[in-house]
């Protein structure tokens, strides 16, 4: 390894690259496979008879319908239905579940579960989180685990032995691709990062950082709090805050649910529509190369996924603004994730993106798509 | 014979170009069929497993500059194109050193610095200089040659777009580019660098594919095709393709079966059929006439007009012209199946090295040496290489711990002395091993299979006339308005309703889909 930036991430040092350039790493999670060092997530362990029902008081998603061994995205709100935080539910047995959360929540966790049968403990530190992604995630984590895992479907799990250690594998991750999480006790993580590596010597395997994760999760549509939208627990003003159906999460909510926090509001906002969509957006390259060629200059691209507020126009007026974009080097494409007043929020709208030329604000064509924009079919497969 | 059916337009050839004229040209709602002899499309551009378990870019085997007008045009991300970064190229030197250009400018800088201060920054300026030069010539590769001896007003705008194109150049930039269209390589790099084998390497991009020295007049124009890659900047469209060359043929292919041409394999043509000076149709090497109202040709200048088409439908001038277009071709490859990774002396052990290009031509000496052989109709001793193990930037073309490597060899002359035999051929594989073994000593007793591709194999297999990798030499007086002759440089032919689309045709060469592109915007224009 050449090269070390870190980001910060939850109280750790996350790396950002271990090479010079992220490029080699971003490949790597579309073309052979990449592992990630996740362990900075927030982790819960939630057991006890009423476990379940907490978990369906605070998450939108129906947890009676998460059998054991299945994995759920889930965000979940507040009582006004603005989204606090969005994570995964993994059903561990029939009375123990594990919450990941990218921001702390065990006092949330805590006051919803006043009354009920069951404990919360915060293991963030006591497990640690390795993210195998990529097309040849699954045969280098057979060759480690000496398994087969053609039968764990996606947003499943399963045990399995990784040089001699237990760990548990989800197939889930941040990448929107074919790829597996594997939960270890921390104490014992290193071991199981190195037989991974070993594992996939052969397979073009590659350690990756959080800069290659930023461009595969704007492909994948993922979004990411702080960036994308803001806790309604941090949120200073009204307007900083989310529903769901804002941040087109709208099929994680079970609004036939007896209850949950939030769900008056979220059916009020079923009824009439929400106000924001969360869409992509597709700059048009010919739009694009006009602006520069009009300085002189060929098209300048991101090299790295952006995390700012830019303004989206229809017809000079601002109908919303994109949070996070970079150009696709799979796609080749210029693409970004947007909030979208609820009439533009249609796949197809034509709309002006805010570009800097030359230090000049300038607005480039651009085109609402459905998320996400890749998809690829091995993801599920 | 059978019923003949009637098509908009037939394309002879499944190479990339004439995939791309025909994905253009069904996207404009078209009727199209596209004619390959072989059983798989590609054209130079396959994947073939030679080996079981190995899978090889038999002839071409990098994306140079695929124009990203067609990438996106024909969205061929979603038919499958990847283009994986090629960061590095590693030159090992005689003296034991090697001199290596890495992914980060600034690591190449301090590499370079190893050899010469001086040189080190000078790639900078020089970097620079090459932008502007690369950013005055890009435009041309998207512009369908004017004629300049036209008077109509269609060629005057044209010609007006280029002289307008370079007048805004300036003085110093124009004086700058008329050098590097009319000196040598290594004369053009001696006003910049000192470092030897810095300037072999740079020099080499000059050569491939010609019949010239780096020392001949004419090659540093080519040394800007590099840097037209770098100003498609991020857009990267230079690289390799994830699953070998092959996979970019399928990408257009696909791209151009859902806009529904129908492509047709094992379907040779021998013949163009000319009826009234026009052209009607094909007729098949089984004998089947199929007719169109447009026949596209994306075979080289010579096959198409000599062979298919026949010189008594073509007037004199035309024939002689085509006649003496040159394509002599100067280069081979040598593919290998390998047990274990080459371990090169310079730089020991696996590493980032092995998954760039290794470019043998430690000096400017070492590369005209190995012309001398060419000049006199032999293959080179001591060859200029460039080589890739694909396998170690895509791990699915060989088999887990296996792995093949490329080896584009220069010069292989198809006029040997003597002709290539099958004994010829084996030396030639000797000579190129031989040579790379003494850089990576593991090589030779590496090898499980070895398939080595002479200019003769080309042509036999590919059907390129003299096995010229860019259907004719990519030399001054055979580009833009003369390619591949005065008057017919737009595509268009003598016969009515036969068009060219293939590399002979302006701007030609590599894997760019820009003739075949252009050939389809010019039968559309002209409301075929």
């Amino acid at each position: 390894m050449e090269g070390f930036a870190w980001r910060r991430w939850a109280g750790y040092t996350a790396a950002s690259v271990y090479e010079l350039t992220h490029e080699r790493e971003y490949h790597a999670v579309r073309s052979s496979a990449a592992l990630f060092d996740v362990t900075p997530l927030y982790k819960y362990l939630i057991r006890g008879r009423d476990a379940a029902r907490l978990l369906d008081r605070v998450v939108t998603r129906d947890i009676a319908k998460c059998r054991v061994g299945q994995v759920l995205y889930t965000p979940w709100c507040d009582g006004r239905g603005k989204v606090i935080d969005d994570g995964t539910v993994s059903r561990l047995d029939e009375t123990t579940f594990r919450m990941t959360a990218a921001d702390p929540n065990i006092r949330w966790l805590q006051l919803n579960a006043s009354g009920l049968e069951c404990t919360i403990e915060d293991v963030s530190e006591r497990i640690a989180a390795l993210s195998l992604q990529g097309p040849l995630s699954r045969v280098i984590l057979e060759h480690a685990c000496e398994q087969d895992l053609a039968a764990l479907k996606f947003f499943r799990l399963t045990t399995a032995k990784i040089a001699g250690v237990t760990v548990t594998i989800s197939r889930t991750g941040y990448t929107g691709d074919l790829g597996y999480e594997v939960w270890v006790d921390a104490a014992r993580a290193l071991p199981v990062w190195d037989g991974l590596i070993a594992a996939g010597r052969h397979y073009g395997i590659t350690p990756a950082g959080l800069l290659a994760l930023d461009l595969v999760r704007n492909e994948a549509g993922l979004l990411l709090i702080d960036v994308d939208y803001i806790s309604a627990h941090h949120a200073l003003i009204e307007s900083q805050t989310s529903t769901p159906y804002e941040l087109s999460l709208g099929w994680t909510v079970a609004l036939d649910k007896e209850r949950f926090n939030g769900r008056d509001a979220l059916v009020a906002e079923a009824s009439r529509g929400p106000a924001w969509r969360f869409m992509g957006i597709e700059v048009d390259w010919d739009a694009l190369e006009r602006l520069y060629a009009d300085v002189g200059l060929p098209p300048k691209l991101p090299t790295t996924a952006w995390r700012a507020s830019v303004p989206l126009y229809v017809g000079g007026v601002q109908v919303g603004y994109a949070t996070s974009g970079c150009w696709s080097p799979l796609l080749k494409r210029y693409i970004a994730l947007a909030h979208l007043e609820g009439p533009y929020g249609q796949p197809d709208t034509v709309v002006e993106m805010e570009i800097t030329v030359e230090h000049r604000r300038k607005r480039a064509g651009a085109t609402v798509r459905a998320l996400p924009f890749f998809n690829p079919p091995r993801k599920r497969a | 014979m059978s019923i003949p059916s009637t098509w908009d337009v037939i394309v002879i050839g499944g190479g990339h170009n004439g995939l791309v004229t025909a994905a253009y040209l069904a996207r404009a709602g078209k009727k199209v069929l596209v004619l390959e002899r072989r059983y798989c499309v590609g054209g130079a551009a396959v994947t073939e497993e030679i080996f079981p378990g190995f899978k090889f870019s038999v002839f071409s085997y990098v994306v140079s500059l695929l124009r990203p007008e067609i990438i996106r045009d024909l969205d061929l991300p979603r038919h499958g194109l990847e283009i994986l970064p090629l960061e590095s190229t590693v030159t090992p030197l005689d003296n034991g050193d090697y001199l290596a250009g890495w992914g980060d400018p600034d690591k190449t800088r301090r590499e370079i610095a190893r050899h010469s201060l001086r040189d080190a920054e000078a790639m900078t300026e020089f970097g620079r200089l090459m932008h502007h030069m690369a950013q005055a010539v890009k435009p041309i590769l998207g512009m369908v040659p004017p004629d300049p001896t036209s008077l109509s007003p269609r060629e005057l705008t044209g010609l007006l777009r280029v002289g307008r194109h370079f007048k805004d150049l300036g003085a110093e930039r124009f004086h700058a580019l008329y050098k590097l269209m009319t000196m040598s390589s290594a004369d053009y790099l001696d006003e910049w660098f000192e470092t030897d084998g810095l300037k072999a390497t740079k020099s080499a991009s000059g050569i491939i594919g010609t019949f010239l020295g780096p020392r001949s007049p004419g090659t540093a124009y080519v040394l800007l095709h590099h840097y037209m890659g770098e100003i498609d900047g991020s857009f990267r469209a230079w690289g390799f393709a994830k699953g070998g060359t092959g996979a970019i043929s399928e990408s257009i292919a696909g791209a151009a079966r859902r806009f529904g041409a129908e492509i047709r394999t094992d379907a040779g043509v021998s013949k163009v059929l000319v009826r009234r000076g026009g052209a009607a149709g094909v007729v098949l090497d089984n004998g089947d006439e199929l007719r169109a109202r447009v026949v596209v040709s994306s075979l080289d200048p010579h096959r198409t007009f000599l062979q298919l088409v026949g010189e008594d439908h073509l007037p004199d001038e035309f024939v002689g012209d085509i006649r003496r277009f040159k394509f002599r071709g100067s280069s081979g490859k040598v593919n290998l199946a390998l047990g274990e990774l080459p371990n090169f002396t310079c730089l020991p052990g696996v590493g980032p090295h092995l998954r760039g290009a290794i470019s043998i031509s430690p000096s400017i000496d070492y590369l005209e040496r190995a012309y001398d052989d060419a000049k006199y109709g032999e293959f080179s001793k001591a060859p200029y290489m460039d080589v890739i193990i694909p396998s170690m930037i895509d791990p699915g073309m060989a088999p887990p711990g296996k792995h093949v490597m490329s080896i584009f060899v220069q010069y292989a002359p198809y006029h040997l002395n003597g002709g290539w035999t099958d004994a010829k051929r084996e030396a030639f594989g000797d000579a190129v091993v031989d040579t790379l073994t003494r850089y990576a000593p593991n090589l030779k007793q590496a090898i499980l299979h070895r398939q080595v591709v002479t200019p003769a194999d080309i042509e036999r297999t590919t059907g390129l006339t003299e096995g010229n990798i860019f259907q004719g030499e990519l030399s001054l007086h055979q580009l833009f308005f003369l390619r591949p002759a005065p008057r017919w440089a737009q595509y268009r032919t003598p016969v009515r309703h036969l068009y060219q689309c293939g590399a002979g045709t302006h701007p030609g060469g590599g894997i760019m889909g820009a003739s075949g592109r252009l050939a389809a915007l010019r039968i559309l224009g002209d409301g075929r």
